[in-house]
């Protein structure tokens, strides 16, 4: 049996295929296996032998289960290895282009916008683009023959009663008129705008403007102030402080330019603020009591504020844009930069 | 433009740092764009002391010139330079206004230090040979040696250049309602220019008659001047009317220019001899005609306003004169019209004749009482002062316009109200005065008189609080938000809709593009499938922006054709835009376009776009809103569609868009395109329902048929679907075959079924007996062939 252990430990050595265990197997355990024959062996074995012989036996079983599954194991795994080894692949060839598209440039800055002014309770209100005179001009207090009609320059559709609407401010008046005079406004309302204005790098004939209006029983000039310098921080940083000028328009009163500090050069002075320091963004004011009144709101009771700016220039300001064509000639190998998560604010 | 030299004769800023001013200016809301100077640096006053010929040349001369802080020598090919000529000389390092640049020069090797000027080389006149003929310029022989020339030429002003809001244009662009704007920020008084004259024995009542038979003429002031000598102006006339780029005529124009730039009112001047002794001011007739003064017969219509002598119209009104009574060389008296009309009228009228100017555009934006009354003054003070002027007794005043002053009453509140801040009526007060607005007090109560030259305020506390509030300071108002919170924002309409549909089109792969509304017609009679009127510009800009277009394709198409020019070759993009008919109607679209490969591998390949791809999107898309199983596609013929590869979309029995491969003879390209109505889509769905999947085994089935071409693939799998009934759980179609094991006009398509009950499990029996009856269904309504089992 100590011969047949020693012979077990050699064999084992000398096993390196799955063939080469198998015929260890047979060699130990096959029917005319050593181990077998000594298992047989076993009745020939007188009474007081037995014992011990059969602990023997059982200790050299033992010893070569263990070495059939170590060998077993460690050969399957080598063959296993081999095999993965042979699928290598090169992990720096190109990918698979996955298809997602990207929003518009435009797309980007007004849901952006909207996401934000929602999430302060105001509505996103549509209108239409073909427009009639009464909501364009005569009810936001532009009354026939009044100059900014002439400034404007308008696409008239039909004689000079319906429009491609110039300012997305008809949506304010129709949202009054909807809420019947008895009820606080917030809503913002983006849409697409027409001026005659020949396309070129600083002008279109399309653009897309941005306007919002409240109407409510408390609101005052620094209401604006605040809600235009959170915007502003939300689209341009915390870091930009805003600034009001005096301005005039006819649908508000008081009226105001709205600037936000150079978020390039810190108010330094620089290619884009024009070495002001401030970049102009929006136009607003108090809601003209007039304009309230003819939208069915008592001024005496409701006062309210209201703003506009153009989609195109904070795109411009945000992303580096230098030609408003960029915006409606939609280049593709442009786009994909677009398709991507907003940078977060600090 | 506004010269603030001339800004001083009614306001005290002579210790103003004018570019400081303007800032001020600008921040209070007047925004002064430019600050212009007309000084030239290194240009003096210099005297010829010496001047020989050049050695060299025949025309030139060697001039030794004293320019006060030496004597130097410039070469000089003037023909009137001569030995004790004052003259202007620029000095190396001068800057001309024509560009060129003074330095130290060597002309036929005698050594020039600089360059004695002539007039339209310091930008005086214009480049012309004529003045160019004129040589240089000679100055009094008192010209101070060393003195700044431009100051010596009385033309060191600062202008300021200004961009004005509709709203105040009317009284800042003008040089008295700009000294009042300035006289608000400095809180300074301001003082009116002279209007007084003597008055002649003889009254204007006996020579003339004036009669307002229109009511767009509320006020209509006249004088007349007798005796009167057309000669040159003064100087400080001309050169203020010079430095805002109106050119100096004769002593009489100049005056009307002047006033009109004084107080904004444009005036008009009639030979009294020529005009007769009658003035009606009325409506031209249709077609009326007018011979103006720039010698051009003008056609009228009843939109104009014009001036006649009781036969013929003498002035088209606020525009031009008639040549008819112009004011000419020979003219000796004259009626001056001080006037207001229709400013809308006027503007529209300028528009069509093609008359804007000065005057017009003043008349046009509405005009003060106040200055009409005075700007006739002035011109009989300036009249009498350098026209040697007689002026008759008495005016004409007619017209109904409304002189009673708005008033507004409001008290602190109000005002705080508005601006969000806490004034104290002593703030108030002080703003108050420096605005130079007349105010009453009464307890807490102000009653503010609006002057007449402010027509931008109305009488609102609005108003009273934008003034206050500019004047205050805007920097100083503290940021809040609107409290009394009432919900979150939403979208609302149909928008909710469009943002999902645009967002699934992103992750579908699409790019999204915005595309102009107004289209050529060319583009419009593209993809016309529903073939509605389109609603067309009459006065567009360019013809390929002339109409409203009612399909979103051709746009994609011209996305398409720029892309593919700059080597872009996968294209997929879509547009969700309102479109618009005849009859304004609307309707929001939603275009896609699919060109190229859908997946890019360069090494392993690629999955091309074709149309089961293309629908594939669709079918994705109107699932992912809530329509599935409500939708079909149906061969169908578009126009601009390939006639084999196209088809309507259909949702709940109605046709709600097309797809489709483009013709080729419109594009030779693989380009797939998509148009639905979003409208249509926007429908009532149901809401999600969980649907445990069954626990129980799947029984799977597959066939093939040879079916005779030209069957419809969705009918055989309604049949078998509808024979499959409750057991059917799933049908694929897994395999077509057309070629050499069958004939040529037929088709072999494999379906892969799979049947499950959601409560047990299902026999072999039930399921083969289902299996079974489909298979004679088809075999039955399609002539098929069972192929394989």
């Amino acid at each position: 049996m100590k011969e047949i252990l020693e012979e077990l430990k050699k064999d084992e050595e000398s096993i390196n295929t799955l063939e080469g265990l198998d015929e260890f197997k047979v060699k130990y355990t096959g029917k005319k296996g050593l181990i077998t024959e000594l298992s047989i062996n076993m009745k020939s074995i007188p009474n007081e032998e037995k014992k011990e012989y059969g602990m023997k036996l059982n200790e050299l079983k033992q010893e070569y289960n263990r070495f059939y599954e170590e060998k077993k194991s460690l050969l399957e795994k080598a063959i296993i290895d081999a095999k993965l080894e042979s699928e290598r692949i090169d992990v720096t060839l190109p990918s698979t282009s996955i298809p997602t598209g990207s929003p518009s440039i435009l797309e980007s800055v007004v849901e952006d916008i909207e996401e934000f002014m929602m999430s302060m309770g105001y509505d996103v209100v549509d209108g239409p683009e073909v427009e009639s005179d009464k909501y364009n001009f005569e009810l936001l207090n532009v009354y026939k023959g009044h100059p900014a009609r002439d400034a404007q320059d308008t696409f008239y559709v039909e004689g000079d009663e319906y429009l491609l609407r110039s300012q997305t401010s008809p949506v304010q008046a129709r949202t009054m008129i909807a809420k019947g005079g008895n009820e606080p406004i917030r809503m913002i309302c983006p849409g697409k705008t027409y001026r005659r204005d020949n396309d070129d790098a600083t002008h279109s004939h399309q653009f897309t403007q941005i306007e919002g209006l409240v109407v409510d029983k408390n609101i005052s000039l620094s209401d604006l102030k605040g809600t235009f310098e959170v915007l502003m921080k939300h689209l341009f940083g915390n870091d930009v402080e805003v600034r009001l000028r005096p301005s005039f328009y006819p649908f508000t009163e008081p009226s105001v330019e709205l600037d936000v500090s150079c978020f390039s050069c810190q108010g330094k002075g620089c290619n884009i603020c024009k070495n002001t320091g401030w970049i102009t963004i929006c136009g607003a004011g108090i809601v003209h009591p007039n304009v309230l009144k003819m939208c069915g709101y008592d001024p005496s009771i409701w006062t309210g504020f209201a703003f506009g700016f153009g989609a195109e220039r904070v795109a411009m300001l945000k992303y580096g844009v230098e030609d408003l064509r960029v915006f409606y000639n939609t280049d593709l190998r442009e786009m994909p930069s677009f398709d991507r998560k907003e940078k977060d604010n600090d | 433009m506004i010269n603030l030299s001339w800004v001083k004769d009614y306001i005290d800023i002579e210790d103003e740092d004018l570019k400081e001013l303007a800032v001020k200016i600008t921040e209070a809301g007047i925004n002064v764009e430019k600050v212009i100077t007309n000084n030239i640096d290194h240009l003096v006053v210099g005297e010829i002391v010496k001047c020989i010929p050049h050695p060299n040349s025949d025309h030139m001369h060697v001039c030794e010139v004293n320019v006060g802080s030496e004597t130097t020598q410039i070469v000089c090919g003037a023909k009137n330079v001569r030995e004790g000529l004052k003259v202007i000389v620029s000095l190396p390092g001068a800057k001309l206004p024509n560009g060129i640049e003074i330095k130290k020069s060597t002309l036929r090797g005698v050594e020039s230090n600089g360059m004695i000027c002539a007039a339209f080389e310091i930008g005086l006149e214009s480049e012309t040979e004529e003045n160019y003929k004129k040589g240089i310029m000679e100055l009094d022989s008192d010209a101070p040696v060393g003195m700044d020339a431009m100051k010596y030429l009385g033309l060191d002003d600062t202008l300021y250049e200004l961009d004005i809001h509709k709203h105040r244009n009317n009284d800042c662009y003008y040089h008295i309602g700009f000294a009042y704007e300035i006289g608000t920020i400095l809180n300074k008084k301001v003082h009116l220019p002279e209007l007084t004259f003597k008055e002649n024995k003889e009254s204007i009542q006996d020579k003339i008659s004036i009669k307002l038979d229109t009511e767009d003429c509320t006020y209509y002031t006249s004088r007349i001047a007798t005796n009167i000598t057309i000669k040159d102006s003064p100087d400080f006339i001309q050169k203020r009317l010079l430095s805002v780029g109106m050119r100096p005529i004769n002593n009489v124009v100049d005056i009307s220019n002047y006033v009109m730039l004084e107080f904004g009112q444009p005036l008009h001047f009639f030979d009294y001899q020529k005009l007769g002794n009658k003035i009606v001011v009325r409506n031209a007739k249709e077609n009326e005609l007018i011979t103006t003064l720039d010698n051009v017969e003008r056609t009228l219509s009843k939109e104009d306003i014009v001036i006649t002598n009781g036969k013929e119209p003498v002035c088209i009104a606020g525009i031009m004169g008639g040549l008819n009574t112009d004011v000419d060389d020979n003219t000796k008296e004259i009626l001056i019209e001080s006037a207001i009309f229709n400013p809308i009228k006027t503007r529209l009228s300028a528009n069509r004749h093609n008359l804007k100017s000065e005057a017009s555009i003043r008349m046009g934006k509405g005009l003060s009482y106040e200055y009409t009354d005075m700007a006739l003054d002035r011109a009989c003070n300036l009249l009498e002062k350098y026209a040697d002027a007689t002026i008759l007794k008495d005016s004409i005043k007619v017209g109904n316009i409304d002189k009673t002053p708005k008033k507004v009453t409001f008290n602190k509140e109000g005002v705080n109200k508005i601006l969000g801040i806490e004034l104290t009526n002593d703030n108030i007060k002080t703003e108050l005065e420096r605005l130079d607005f007349p105010y009453t007090e009464n307890k807490d109560e102000f009653t503010v008189t609006i002057p007449s030259r402010r027509l931008d305020i109305d009488p609102y506390v609005n108003d009273i609080a934008e003034e206050i509030g500019r004047l205050y300071g805007y920097q100083n108002l503290s940021s809040t938000l609107p409290l009394e919170y009432h919900k979150s924002g939403e979208y609302q309409g149909n928008l909710k809709l469009v943002k999902y549909i645009s967002k699934r089109l992103r992750a579908l792969g699409l790019t999204e593009t915005i595309n102009y509304t107004l289209v050529s017609p060319n583009m419009a009679k593209l993809f016309d499938y529903e073939g509605k009127e389109k609603l067309v510009l009459p006065n567009p800009l360019s013809s390929d922006k002339s109409v409203i277009r009612t399909s979103l394709i051709p746009s994609l198409l011209n996305v398409y054709d720029y892309n593919k020019a700059r080597k872009v070759k996968d294209i997929k993009i879509y547009e969700i835009a309102k479109t618009y008919d005849k009859n304004r109607n609307e309707e929001t679209k939603i275009a896609m376009l699919l060109s190229g490969n859908y997946i890019t591998n360069t090494w392993q390949g690629n999955k091309e776009i074709d149309f089961f791809l293309v629908k594939g999107i669709v079918e994705n898309l109107l699932h992912s809103i809530g329509l599935q199983n409500r939708y079909s596609f149906v061969a169908d013929k578009y126009d601009d569609l390939h006639p084999g590869i196209s088809a309507s979309i259909i949702l709940d029995k109605e046709i709600v868009g097309l797809i489709g491969r483009v013709h080729p003879t419109i594009k030779k390209d693989d380009i797939y395109v998509v148009e639905l109505s979003l409208d249509k889509l926007n429908k009532t769905i149901k809401p999600i329902k969980y649907k445990a999947s069954s626990k129980y085994p799947s029984i799977e089935k597959d066939f093939a048929f040879i079916f005779k071409k030209g069957i419809v693939a969705k009918d055989i799998l309604d049949t078998i679907k509808k024979k499959g009934g409750r057991l059917l759980d799933n049908t694929e179609v897994f395999d077509i075959y057309e070629g050499e094991k069958i004939n040529n006009d037929e088709i072999s398509i494999a379906f892969h079924l799979t049947f499950q009950e959601k409560e047990r499990t299902l026999t072999d029996e039930e399921v083969m007996q289902v299996f079974n009856n489909i298979i004679s269904s088809l075999e039955k309504e399609y002539n098929a062939i069972l192929r394989d089992k």
